[in-house]
């Protein structure tokens, strides 16, 4: 008991359970379906991107080129859709999971190939992919997309005494996607190695692990939740503005480190992951819902992560805790 | 049943014109514990890698295993057929795993589509963890861990993938005392199991105290292989290093005025009521075991941390150091434990760490700082300290162990200090380097600089201390001169 609070997953959680009871009693909307079903449907695109990103962040990288990659996604694929007549979803799918997955192996080629570092190679293709398509876009957002994308496909609904709430595919496919991405990390022998990579890439070397198909998979998995993210975002505003996702990157980041993962790698998970882009969309819907101005959101979000981020590396500055580590490890 | 688990003959390696292994034989008893011992760059990683089929040999070697027929070379399948293992000195593990996932990686790269089943995992580690009779907690984080517990899951991961021949690499170069003596314990265990053990150590005490045999190399050259009955830690290093290494007592006994003196230092929970004084020209050996706060008094001394009651007087004056800076404009230099991480800026050249303490300095009367000065300065340390560095302008990390632990000196000896506190500083240092630093030392003493050295090395205290302090759980046990007692009574009296 005490061990799942003191996890990030686990602290997380509460402060949701907490947020939402607060926002229960002092909203009269909050705890209302049709808002519940709101925050689901919006957060769906952010969280497929963030169980991608904790795949990297696992692995010992960092990508901030993901969300412009999924809009230079939302472009190729609607534009060839477009040219093609239409196609549908199964095409869809398949165009924004296949370039997804392209984009991010560009990123693997250069980390891994040429040994540049994570952080260094995503900014070169962030600005690469972004100027690209702003340059042969020129900037002109995309309003007739294929009639499946445009027309929403509900997945659940239910009647409400003022119309009704429905969730839509995004939410279907969002989970889809953290379940897959559960199960690689946590239930598999590769998802250990993953973790191994990112702990200690020197010993995962010489236990014979496959480097360069851990980068690829890490980077490309990434790809193909961007991708798949970016056509999702697509179904959800029925248009495609190419710098809409623009700036995303790092409110997915601040969710993902928020969850646990830190950028030296074999740490992160799922759960915190998702618990994390759903902590900082209880925030920003609370801050709505009270009425506060949307312009202190981020400076709000901005001295969240850097007191969650402090508290769980007090124990590690203060002496005091730092002796009873140790008297633990002892008695252990 | 055979009875070598392995033997190799005729081993010569060569990398362009430099002959790293010429003619080595090398023979395991099934079950021995075997020591491979040479100074650092004589050839015994290579050594290691021809046998665990990572480098290929010259033609003409003769290498078998058990019973098998002898071979020119040894493919990495045949080393892992025969249960070739090697734990390399930084063991590598994995921080963020589980004991249990660590002790069963191999597992996870063998079958990476296979579940997780953390379940079966950790009822397999356990099994290991059962059979070396240690206590480790499956469940536990790895990176939690200390190095000595670190270890023990290194030799059960190799257990788990059926390891009948272990090489061990430094396996005690940072546990403390205790700890190496159960890892000690632990390595007869496997060997009594059948396991043969070759064990690579610059500590000569515990090489003569676990090992049946020992095969000395010198660069390159197989100087022989010889029963440890008998051997004695002196003829041992002669064997190593080719040079007869007489170290005897200083013997010294005018000292100059006191350069420091403690009074009364106390710091809540790392060590009480602690004084002592140290003469110009004089050698403090500071002792005990780890955590008896040798290395705590040290840090307060050096203005790392501030001490809760008592005073530190410099010539005479009190004074309180709010941070190292103070401490070093004292006086005071501080060579610590963890050189390769804390002493040296490793990718920086050897001239820029040479002068890392001292750049204000160099930088006066104006801002600048003059190329020419700092080379010159790191040229002088290097005549001085006899340094082996072919460009100063390489990384330090092109140096080895030895010529490293000199820069560091270098560097701190550039302050021109009048207390000088080393702090551990022949851990992972071989017998020729580490004659070479006390040689150093002994000199500095002798132009007058008060010296303070910490070791929890017996031979060493004995042999270079004018005078040594055993600290007990934070307090003065012990304060004695060292030659007033037998070599064999100091190391008792230390970890007792």
């Amino acid at each position: 008991m005490r061990r799942a609070f003191s996890s990030a997953e686990g602290i997380l959680g509460l402060l949701i359970v907490v947020l939402a009871v607060f926002l229960t009693i002092s909203t009269d909307s909050f705890a209302s379906v049709q808002n519940l079903f709101d925050l689901l449907n919006n957060q769906s695109v952010n969280i497929i991107f963030a169980v991608g990103l904790v795949v990297v962040l696992v692995a010992g990288g960092i990508d901030i080129s993901f969300s412009v990659a999924a809009s230079v996604v939302q472009y190729i694929v609607v534009t060839l859709l477009v040219s093609m007549g239409g196609g549908n979803w199964a095409i869809g799918l398949f165009l924004a999971a296949a370039t997804g997955i392209s984009l991010g192996l560009i990123n693997a080629l250069f980390i891994h190939r040429f040994r540049i570092v994570s952080i260094i190679v995503t900014i070169g293709t962030f600005n690469l992919f972004f100027g690209l398509l702003m340059y042969l876009s020129r900037g002109r957002s995309i309003y007739t997309i294929p009639d499946w994308l445009y027309s929403r496909v509900a997945i659940f609904s239910i009647e409400l005494e003022r119309g009704s709430a429905t969730l839509y595919l995004p939410v279907l496919v969002m989970l889809f996607m953290v379940f897959a991405t559960w199960f690689l990390l946590a239930k598999t022998g590769f998802g250990r190695q993953i973790y191994g990579f990112g702990s200690n890439p020197d010993a995962a070397r010489r236990s014979g692990i496959n480097v360069a198909l851990i980068q690829g998979f890490a980077y490309g998995w990434l790809g193909l939740c961007a991708g798949i993210a970016g056509l999702m975002q697509a179904h959800i505003v029925r248009e495609v503005v190419p710098n809409a996702l623009y700036g995303r990157e790092l409110d997915i980041l601040a969710a993902v480190v928020l969850g646990g993962a830190v950028l030296g790698g074999g740490r992160g998970t799922v759960l915190g992951s998702v618990l994390g882009v759903m902590l900082l969309a209880l925030i920003q819907n609370g801050l709505n819902l009270l009425g506060i101005s949307p312009f202190a959101f981020k400076m709000i979000v901005g001295a969240i992560i850097l007191g969650a981020i402090t508290a769980t590396n007090l124990d590690r500055i203060l002496p005091q805790s730092r002796k009873s580590a140790k008297e633990g490890q002892n008695n252990a | 049943m055979a009875e070598y688990a392995l033997r190799a003959h005729n081993v010569t390696q060569k990398f362009g014109a430099f002959v790293a292994l010429e003619d080595v034989s090398f023979d395991l008893k099934v079950g021995e514990v075997h020591c491979l011992a040479g100074e650092n760059g004589c050839g015994k990683s290579t050594l290691i890698k021809v046998i665990n089929g990572v480098n290929k040999p010259e033609p003409g070697a003769k290498i078998s295993f058990y019973d098998s027929d002898p071979s020119s070379r040894v493919t990495p399948t045949d080393a892992k057929s025969h249960g070739v293992h090697v734990i390399w000195q930084d063991l590598a593990l994995f921080p963020d795993l589980t004991v249990a996932e660590n002790i069963t990686f191999d597992s996870f790269v063998a079958s990476p589509f296979a579940f997780r089943d953390t379940t079966r995992k950790i009822a397999r580690a356990s099994k290991i963890i059962t059979r070396l009779g240690v206590k480790l907690d499956p469940n536990a984080k790895l990176g939690d861990l200390s190095i000595a517990k670190r270890q023990l899951v290194a030799i059960c991961r190799v257990l788990d993938a059926d390891a009948r021949i272990i090489f061990m690499d430094e396996p005690t170069a940072s546990l403390t005392r205790k700890e190496t003596q159960s890892l000690l314990a632990i390595v007869r265990k496997l060997s009594a199991d059948g396991i043969s053990i070759v064990f690579v150590s610059h500590r000569l005490a515990e090489v003569l105290d676990v090992c049946e045999r020992v095969t000395v190399l010198r660069d390159g050259a197989f100087v022989g292989s010889y029963p440890t009955e008998g051997m004695t830690q002196k003829k041992l290093s002669t064997l190593m290093t080719g040079m007869d290494l007489n170290e005897t007592a200083r013997g010294v006994q005018d000292f100059g005025d006191t350069a420091i003196e403690l009074r009364g230092l106390s710091r809540h929970g790392e060590y009480d009521d602690i004084s002592f004084s140290v003469h110009r020209g004089e050698i403090l050996g500071l002792t005990g075991l780890m955590g008896s706060g040798r290395t705590e008094i040290a840090l307060s001394l050096f203005g790392m941390t501030q001490p809760d009651e008592g005073t530190i007087l410099i010539d005479g004056v009190p004074v309180t150091f709010r941070n190292s800076r103070d401490a070093i404009s004292a006086g005071i230099a501080y060579v610590s434990e963890d050189r390769l991480n804390l002493g040296l800026v490793q990718s920086q050249s050897i001239v820029k760490n040479t002068a890392s303490t001292v750049l204000d300095d160099l930088a006066k009367p104006s801002y600048f700082l003059s190329p020419a000065r700092l080379t010159a300065l790191c040229n002088n340390w290097i005549a001085q300290l006899k340094t082996k560095v072919s460009d100063p302008h390489l990384p330090v990390s092109s140096l080895s162990g030895g010529n490293q632990q000199r820069i560091v000196l270098a560097k701190w000896l550039a302050t021109n200090p009048k207390v000088l506190i080393l702090d551990a500083p022949t851990v992972g240092v071989d017998v020729g380097a580490k004659a070479g630093i006390f040689e150093i030392v002994r000199g500095l003493a002798a132009k007058g600089m008060a010296i303070i050295l910490i070791s929890d090395e017996a031979s060493e205290i004995h042999t270079h201390a004018d005078r040594v302090l055993i600290l007990r759980g934070g307090k003065t046990h012990q304060d004695l001169t060292p030659s007033s007692v037998e070599e064999e009574k100091l190391e008792e009296m230390i970890n007792a």
